[in-house]
């Protein structure tokens, strides 16, 4: 069991950090104190053109390991500004690992032609997490993921995330199941600007983790939410399918159905992407620079409830959460198993991506 | 033999035994000595209370093989087969071995041969294997309530959106009818696979034995095998199937020929083989147009040419050392499908010492051959059907969870015909009408019970892999390809476990 909660301003309206702070708060009973996270969309306006790497050490600013990520990513990026991402322990979060993030540009010197810009910085990131002590917690633009061991408002509070203005936040609560509690598997877990926050547990992740594997993707964390932002990356950014289709690639319609539509298109899906199927059960909320998506498991074992309020989307798995935030809220529904829920910046906000 | 001192003759291990008590030989049936097909059972006349000639059964001691035909077939339930010590207990020098030196001394040099697959007391890694269920943090779906899928596809596939997905044999049950040839087989088996496969929407294989012109209804649920003997190959028997298989090798007896006696080849399997009536059917050992793998990718497009292109196009080896690179190679090679077949694999007539000391478990050879094919990033382009020992359905499903896309099954197919596991299947003599052509033995197979009996068991077994698919939490067949994270090992080692990528259990 865990909690999960999204809101976006489709107009791009920045808010800060202390609704969706209260918005998971309220969902505590889904948590058990070991993990909480927030992904922040917007967050560094001044950077937008460079990656924004978070990356957490083991230990203290006097860790080795730091000097080591540093020269890796000095030789393969322009870091062009770099910095302690400030934290302020408190009795329910004492000190935790050492975070700071770097705000850099690959050096397309050292880019192999059929790389593409992402593929470079993926494989950056993919190098660094195999680095002992050393993880990424983040890597997009103009986004920002805090995460760590505690309770999600607790977790809040030691990031000072209210200090944060964004136009879309993702937020979770984590009643930890497969991995052990600690700060690198909290959720969000993200690969460049996509960020995923995931209630459920994968009963495919073995299938899924050797489909990724032959596409370069190394799942470190022995958690099936990694996964899913793996085969979302790949599908998407690699493989160019819409987010339609790359839903019904991780949640498809059952063959009977596909049959009986004679949808041609569906079936040809799920013939090559069989092995990138999600099953048991979950519900996510999948975020990057231009939207939201929402989707269930095809059998909606996991709550996940939409709802909308003038240019505001919510998605949470109580809906208690988005009636705290929006007690008029004009729509609310829970959608249905396999059936995502996409929901788009406007063309016209400024934070947009392509 | 008319040697002076028979000391090596063999003393069956089994003879039935006749509850007179019981035995309605009174009144005058002798059935158990019309079913024996092995003719160990006659009628000797004794004096009835009357002073009239009853006939009774006779146990000859001779030729009994415990197929249990006479057992199953007896009214009264009046026979038991008795078993009986040939020497005293010697745990190295068993009867097994004592008794292949005797016969083999005995005969004119024999090499000797025996029906269905290796007997040996290798492990059986499936049994090692267990599977993972849902409990607390997952539910498990009941196939009863949910949709539960366990359709698949078997066929070259892009792996991005937009490549080509070739021609597709599509299963709706995992499990596909291995090859059994006409002359290994009689019509009516291959004709009930064919009913029960069509039924179930699966494949059933030809084997190397040709296509009879009867079953060429089914062609939609059938595979036809390209084996070293040609047998009945043409461009029209060819395109007459849903996929064509090119038969390497088999688990049974790898590296070595087929030989179908002269006496066997009656007129209907001389015309489906396309060879003369009487004569000997050879298959050598390798297919003389392929000795590597640039000769198979030769026949392999020979057969796509042939087709146009627009069935699949399988290869089927056994497993044997280098299944792993192998398996790339014939992937690399433009086969579809990959049809690989454990050393636990059946024959109707095998060479004895090849079925018991040759190949590897299908279990490490599907392990490896996947982890090869994965590993070289072609894992997309090609199916992997594993066979030779599937047991039951769980069988089926650890072999999938090891990479495998479907299985073929053979010997359960034989069994659920009422096979005894005799093994004397290269006789010709089997009593369940079976693996013999002879007219009165394979009117013992009816080809509508027949078909009913392997729809039953495709159905079960589909059931069962539902059911087990449902306490994983799991409701998509193919979210358990290779998905070894699903199952624990019980008492393997580390290299073991390395192998097959699967955790001991506990951890």
């Amino acid at each position: 069991m865990c909690g999960i909660v999204g809101i976006i301003n489709t107009d791009g309206k920045m808010v800060d950090g202390s609704h969706i702070r209260e918005a998971i708060r309220i969902q505590q009973e889904r948590g058990n104190g070991l993990g909480g996270g927030f992904a922040v969309y917007g967050a560094y306006p001044e950077h937008l053109d460079k990656y924004a790497f978070h990356i957490m050490y083991e230990g203290n600013r006097n860790s080795s390991v730091v000097p080591v990520v540093e020269d890796n990513l000095m030789s393969q990026t322009t870091v062009c500004h770099s910095e302690e991402i400030p934290v302020y322990p408190n009795k329910k979060v004492p000190q935790g690992p050492y975070f700071k993030r770097y705000f850099l540009q690959p050096r397309e010197e050292f880019m192999t032609p059929e790389q593409t810009e992402e593929d470079y910085i993926v494989d950056i990131v993919m190098s660094i997490n195999k680095i002992d002590g050393a993880f990424v917690v983040s890597s997009g633009k103009n986004m920002a993921v805090f995460k760590g061991v505690g309770y999600p408002e607790d977790i809040a509070d030691y990031f000072g995330i209210v200090n944060y203005k964004g136009h879309t936040w993702i937020a979770h609560n984590r009643f930890p199941t497969n991995t052990p509690g600690w700060w690198g598997g909290a959720h969000p877990f993200t690969i460049l600007d996509k960020a995923v926050v995931h209630n459920g547990e994968i009963t495919s992740y073995g299938t899924n983790v050797r489909w990724l594997e032959m596409y370069g993707y190394h799942c470190m964390l022995q958690t099936d939410t990694e996964v899913i932002s793996y085969i979302y990356d790949k599908l998407t950014r690699k493989d160019n399918l819409t987010v339609e289709n790359a839903c019904f690639v991780m949640a498809p319609s059952l063959w009977d159905e596909i049959d009986r539509k004679g949808d041609g298109e569906k079936k040809y899906l799920r013939q090559i992407y069989g092995p990138a199927i999600v099953n048991g059960p979950f519900g996510i909320v999948l975020t990057n620079n231009s939207g939201m998506i929402v989707l269930n498991d095809r059998n909606k074992l996991r709550p996940v409830v939409c709802a909308k309020a003038g240019e505001t989307f919510y998605a949470s798995s109580e809906e208690c959460s988005i009636r705290l935030l929006s007690p008029e809220v004009e729509k609310i529904w829970s959608p249905k198993g396999g059936e995502p829920v996409v929901v788009d910046l406007k063309k016209d906000t400024v934070w947009r991506v392509n | 033999m008319g040697q002076k001192h028979d000391n090596w003759k063999i003393i069956p291990a089994f003879h039935p035994e006749f509850d007179l008590e019981r035995c309605d030989y009174v009144n005058g049936c002798s059935i158990c000595a019309k079913e024996c097909s092995f003719g160990e059972i006659s009628l000797r006349p004794v004096k009835g209370a009357d002073g009239d000639v009853l006939y009774r059964p006779w146990a000859n001691l001779a030729a009994c093989n415990a197929c249990q035909r006479c057992v199953k077939m007896c009214p009264q339930k009046a026979i038991h087969i008795r078993q009986r010590p040939m020497h005293t207990s010697h745990a190295y020098w068993t009867p097994y071995h004592v008794s292949n030196i005797w016969r083999q001394a005995r005969t004119e040099g024999g090499v000797l041969l025996v029906g269905m697959g290796a007997t040996g007391p290798q492990k059986r890694y499936f049994d090692s294997l267990m599977f993972d269920a849902c409990q607390v943090t997952n539910p498990s779906i009941d196939p009863l309530r949910e949709p539960m899928e366990i359709r698949c596809y078997l066929g070259k596939k892009a792996d991005h959106y937009g490549g080509i997905v070739g021609p597709q044999l599509q299963l709706e049950v995992p499990i596909m009818f291995g090859a059994m040839s006409f002359g290994a087989v009689n019509l009516r088996v291959q004709e009930a696979g064919a009913i029960a496969t069509q039924a179930r929407g699966t494949f059933w294989n030809t084997g190397e034995g040709g296509f009879h012109s009867t079953l060429r209804r089914y062609k939609g649920n059938t595979i036809v095998q390209v084996a070293s003997g040609r047998f009945g190959v043409s461009e029209e028997y060819l395109k007459s199937a849903a996929a064509v298989e090119i038969k390497i090798g088999q688990g049974a007896k790898p590296g070595i020929g087929g030989h179908l006696p002269g006496e066997k080849v009656s007129e209907a399997i001389s015309q489906t083989r396309m060879i003369p009536e009487g004569t000997d059917a050879l298959s050598p050992a390798p297919h003389h147009d392929i000795y590597s793998i640039e000769d198979l990718r030769q026949l392999i497009y020979a057969i796509k040419e042939a087709t146009d292109y627009k069935v699949p196009v399988s290869v089927k080896i056994s497993a044997v050392n280098n299944v792993a690179p192998i398996a790339s190679g014939i992937a690399r090679a433009g086969a579809d499908i990959i049809a690989i077949d454990g050393f636990r694999g059946g024959s109707g007539a095998t060479p004895l010492q090849i079925r018991q000391n040759t190949g590897i478990p299908i279990e490490l050879a599907i392990a490896a051959a996947d982890e090869r094919l994965r590993a070289e990033g072609i894992r997309n382009t090609v199916s992997l059907v594993a066979s030779g020992g599937v047991q039951c359905s769980s069988d089926v499903l650890k072999a999938i969870c090891l990479g495998a896309d479907a299985v073929y099954i053979a010997t359960p197919v034989l069994v659920a015909l009422g096979c005894g596991m005799c093994q004397r299947c290269f006789t010709g003599k089997c009593p369940y009408g079976i693996t013999t052509n002879r007219p009165g033995l394979a009117e013992r197979v009816d080809v509508e019970e027949a078909a009913q009996a392997l729809k039953n068991l495709l159905y079960a077994w589909a059931e069962e892999i539902k059911e087990l698919m449902g306490s994983m939490g799991i409701s998509a067949i193919e979210a358990l390809r290779g998905n070894r994270d699903r199952m624990r090992a019980v008492g393997l080692g580390s290299e073991e476990l390395r192998i097959l990528g699967v955790k001991h259990a506990g951890e």
